[in-house]
């Protein structure tokens, strides 16, 4: 991150070293050796292998979590590049805006897993033989689970930037990298980083989803620990997940404690100062870092390269008045702009009808057999709705309303939330088996495994979020029971409980890929509905089935969203914001 | 110089109207005038942060193109970037100029010890009170070494006492020579404060804003408030910003447009304070009196005289206020009586508010969208403006229970609508 923000300050220091600086030296240096070892096993040749093949021997969990980890990383990092320049061109042009910002909003709605067999393809085509085709494949899949929020909330940063800061780069005539830099992206920091630990988070089921899957009758598996699992749940050893199962607390847990909560502690510094911190952001490791010599040492050096960067990019011009454009070439100007866009969208909606109904065995009548399917994955998503909000929500407003429950439970629900609900799948199906229940309904609970904890996490936030007055003014006027839960209660979580609905609800879509179909050891669940089929089709590389299959769950999760949840949204923010 | 900026449907808002404006070296300029005057509009042509709409800003003889470079900008709220230090903030004019690093940090330790912040080099913004944190403003102003400094309000987010000390180490350091810029431009509401700075003071009229006065100010530095003829021109300036104030709604009747009357942002508990205030102190109050009494500034006090001239509760001549026979019956009454008086005041001098009243009993069943009004209003007004032209009239009428509103849907509603159509 050029030019970011140094340390450098005017008063000389003489690094002095201490233990902490051996400490976080040699931290640093087991670090790097540990990226190069893992990696470097990232382009060994390969040949597609059963589940079954896969070693579960437990010497291997330290190297297959590390793989796993190198994955989530790489993948953050290319979705922090595309987050800068996806978010900056939406910002920046107006046609760009109106293209950019729709297509963003169908990706964050559109279920990533069912994509994974088409990527797949692609990326193994690219590098044949090769892991790496997989690996990047795997990526992308964790990518596309975080890249879209960052996206959003970078975007969000850049047009809602104050105009004093605008100003100020202005008549300063700052170069456009400095105010890129210094001012946009500094200025969206907090968000990007809160951002990208709830999607971080969220990415771990993509990852265990993404290491093992089937294409046309193959099994690719990579290296990981949610291959490690699908190994495990094949050869039906209930040990082997239950130690792939601590492994990813024990990974979640590093990972918060290691990287975002010093990160989120370390963006408090750009929070501009018209908004209040409601809690400033602590972390230990990021005291003990700080307190080192290695930050000045390293911002001394940074300044360093980073001058002759900033000197460069000079080129790029400065930030001026933009000169505007005369009316009539403007409006030319949309109007191709409209032509083309207009132009590509028919041709590629005619395509994929075309090629939907020219499929041998497919045809246009598989759109209403996928909208009936689609329609079953619905009621399920609804019923799970329905059920977590009756037991999470008096659970959530109960821990919100008492601040020393709500301190121990929230990092705890972050956790859960994070966790990879497919890691209990086997746990399920095997009571499923057992007692006979139909993954018709079980598919629910399957759902709800991951779906629910966003529930749970969002109304403890709200309902600790209302004001003590207001609960106090309550109190005094008797006001108690049911109608304390219709005045105030139910009111002030309203906001909160529907951004964790929406969230909810995008993750019961996407779960309902993985668990519509379960496996154990042999026996295979199938229940009717859209995550099923997208599965079977997958699994027989049917490929007219799989375009038919997502594009009808996609058009059921923008509809549900923009007909439900978004004017629920509004009424939330303009009549019971708190 | 005009500035106009374009309403929704295409057509020109003008915010200021056949400015002309010298600004010399050695000399301070003040910009007078309320919230809506577009003085702030004006400092933001002159830097180039706006370009205007007709008429040029030219900077040493040449007509400006895109940003001034001959200016820097101190801004009301500081602006200071929270994640950089005092020192790191100072630099960065420096650094897009493309100074080497070397001459950068002694040339921002200069400004930084010029302006009293030395040893906090180091410090990030959020460690400084607000005093300080404006300091960092001005040396990030002055290290770029402007010729024109221009000052937007820049101690109105401050506390009396602090804005007051860092006025006078201001006007101390222009004194002795050691300023960088060689004039000042400075953008207030606070009349005290224009005459304490300036050489020359400019008052703004509102909607749009023209040069209504440009008064010469020939007293010695360092001025004292209490000196009577610091206190005749303040009167003077208060008596000019106050007759134009009620001068406007006069001149308007109901042929001309009626929405063009624009009502000012006043509070009903405002109009009635004040109201109160007035009869208390006896006859008339002095308002330069009146603003330090109730630590008011111009863009508080303004809009609630405005409001009582315009319902005829008050009259204001040579910088007094007095209240009119009606206003002290408004004043004196108990809470019904009171609203009484506002209604019909209302009705018989407020023209938005009558018109919405007319428009709603000749309605099919006394109810319309607030958008129908607001569209009306957005022919005159900025969308902004609009909304708040609205507001207020539904702010007035509802305490004169004229009509009632419903926010969630944006319907306006005549109480009693079957009685008042029988009643017509």
């Amino acid at each position: 991150m050029p030019a970011l923000r140094s340390y450098f300050s005017a008063g000389g220091f003489r690094p002095r070293f201490t233990l902490i600086d051996v400490v976080v030296l040699l931290a640093v240096l087991v670090l790097l050796y540990s990226i190069l070892r893992v990696g470097s096993g990232t382009t060994a040749s390969f040949s597609p292998s059963r589940l079954e093949h896969v070693s579960t021997d437990a010497s291997r969990i330290p190297y297959d979590a590390a793989r796993s980890l190198l994955r989530m990383f790489v993948a953050l990092f290319f979705s922090f590049v595309f987050t800068l320049i996806y978010g900056y061109s939406a910002a920046r042009s107006r046609r760009a805006e109106k293209v950019l910002i729709p297509i963003l909003d169908i990706l964050q709605s559109v279920p990533v897993l069912g994509f994974l067999t088409i990527t797949v393809a692609v990326f193994v085509g690219l590098f044949p033989g090769n892991e790496l085709g997989l690996e990047l494949a795997s990526i992308f899949a964790i990518f596309t689970a975080q890249a879209w929020n960052m996206t959003f909330s970078f975007y969000a940063s850049l047009k809602s930037l104050p105009r004093e800061l605008d100003e100020l780069s202005r008549s300063l005539r700052l170069t456009k990298w400095q105010r890129f830099w210094k001012i946009e992206v500094a200025n969206g920091a907090i968000g990007l980083v809160w951002n990208g630990m709830m999607s971080f988070g969220g990415a771990w089921f993509f990852l265990v989803a993404s290491e093992a899957i089937t294409l046309h009758g193959h099994n690719y598996s990579l290296p990981g620990i949610g291959s490690y699992v699908g190994a495990a749940i094949a050869k039906k050893q209930l040990g082997a997940v239950g130690l792939a199962i601590a492994t990813m607390i024990i990974m979640v847990l590093a990972v918060n404690v290691l990287f975002w909560r010093p990160l989120v502690a370390w963006t408090e510094r750009f929070r501009y100062e018209t908004t209040e911190a409601s809690e400033t952001q602590r972390s230990y490791l990021l005291d003990i870092v700080s307190r080192s010599t290695w930050p000045r040492l390293a911002a001394a050096a940074w300044a360093k390269i980073s001058e002759p960067i900033n000197r460069a990019m000079r080129i790029l011009g400065r930030d001026d008045v933009h000169q505007p454009v005369s009316a009539r070439r403007r409006r030319v100007g949309d109007i191709i702009f409209w032509v083309v866009i207009g132009g590509l969208v028919a041709y590629g909606l005619y395509h994929g009808l075309h090629y939907i109904a020219t499929a041998p065995g497919v045809g246009l009548g598989e759109i209403p057999h996928c909208v009936a399917l689609g329609a079953a994955t619905f009621a399920r998503v609804a019923v799970l709705l329905v059920l977590a909000t009756l037991v999470w929500v008096p659970i959530g407003v109960w821990i919100g309303l008492n601040p020393r429950v709500a301190r121990l439970a929230q990092p705890l629900v972050q956790v859960l939330a994070s966790f990879p609900a497919n890691f209990l799948f086997p746990f399920a199906t095997l009571a499923f088996i057992k007692f006979g229940i139909s993954i018709n309904i079980g598919g629910v609970l399957l759902m709800a495994l991951g779906a629910q904890w966003y529930i749970l996490f969002n109304v403890i936030a709200g309902a600790s979020a209302i004001p003590s007055d207001l609960r106090e003014a309550m109190q005094v006027l008797g006001v108690s029971g049911w109608q304390r839960w219709k005045r105030l209660i139910m009111p002030g979580i309203l906001s909160a409980y529907v951004t964790g609905g929406i969230t909810a609800a995008g993750g019961a879509w996407n779960a309902s890929i993985v668990a519509e179909v379960v496996n154990y050891g042999h026996t295979r669940l199938a229940a009717y509905g859209l995550g099923a089929y997208i599965v079977d089709a997958t699994d027989s590389g049917n490929k007219a089935k799989l375009i038919c299959g997502i594009a009808v769950m996609a058009v059921y999760v923008v509809a549900v969203n923009r007909f439900f949840w978004r004017r629920l949204y509004r009424l939330a923010e303009t009549r019971y914001s708190l | 110089m005009t500035k106009t900026f374009a309403t929704r449907d295409g057509g020109e808002l003008p915010v200021l109207e056949g400015i002309t404006l010298d600004v010399r070296a050695d000399e301070i300029v003040a910009l007078l005038g309320k919230s809506g005057s577009g003085k702030s509009t004006l400092l933001r042509c002159i830097a180039g942060l706006v370009q205007p709409s007709t008429g040029t800003v030219s900077y040493k003889g040449r007509p400006l193109k895109g940003i001034n470079t001959g200016v820097s900008l101190v801004f009301q709220t500081f602006a200071l970037l929270p994640w950089l230090t005092v020192q790191q903030n100072v630099e960065l004019g420096l650094e897009a100029q493309g100074i080497e690093p070397e001459e950068r940090s002694q040339r921002a330790l200069r400004a930084i010890d010029l302006i009293g912040l030395d040893g906090f080099e180091s410090a990030f913004p959020k460690e400084l009170s607000g005093g300080m944190r404006q300091r960092v403003g001005f040396a990030r102003a002055l290290v770029v070494e402007p010729d024109l400094l221009l000052m937007d309000e820049p101690f109105s987010a401050l506390d009396v006492l602090t804005a007051e000390n860092l006025r006078t180490e201001l006007l101390e350091l222009w004194q002795a020579g050691e300023f960088s810029a060689q004039a000042i431009l400075i953008v207030t509401h606070n009349i005290e404060e224009a005459v304490i700075f300036a050489d020359r003071v400019i008052v703004l009229g509102t909607n749009p804003g023209r040069i209504r006065a440009e008064l010469t100010v020939a007293l010695a530095r360092p001025r004292d408030r209490h000196d009577p003829q610091f206190d005749a021109l303040v009167d003077e300036i208060y008596g000019i910003m106050t007759e134009r104030a009620a001068a406007e709604p006069a001149s308007a009747d109901e042929h001309d447009g009626p929405l063009q009357v624009m009502l000012p942002h006043a509070t009903t508990d405002g109009i009635a304070g004040l109201a109160e205030i007035v009869v208390a102190g006896g006859e008339s109050a002095d308002l330069g009196d009146l603003a330090s009494l109730l630590g008011f500034e111009v863009d508080d006090l303004f809009p609630i005289i405005d409001a009582l001239t315009m319902l005829d509760f008050a009259t204001v001549q040579d910088g007094r206020l007095s209240l009119t026979p009606t206003g002290e019956q408004f004043a004196g009454a108990d809470i019904q009586a009171s609203k009484e008086i506002f209604r019909e005041a209302v009705l018989e001098r407020v023209p938005l508010v009558r018109r919405i009243h007319r428009a709603l009993r000749h309605s099919t069943d006394g109810t319309l969208r607030e958008g129908f009004f607001l569209d009306l209003l957005r022919n005159h007004y900025s969308a902004d403006e609009a909304r708040a032209q609205l507001d207020t009239a539904i702010d007035w009428a509802r305490y004169a229970e004229l009509f009632e509103y419903d926010a969630a849907r944006g319907e306006i509603t005549l109480p009693d609508f079957a009685e008042t159509q029988r009643s017509d």
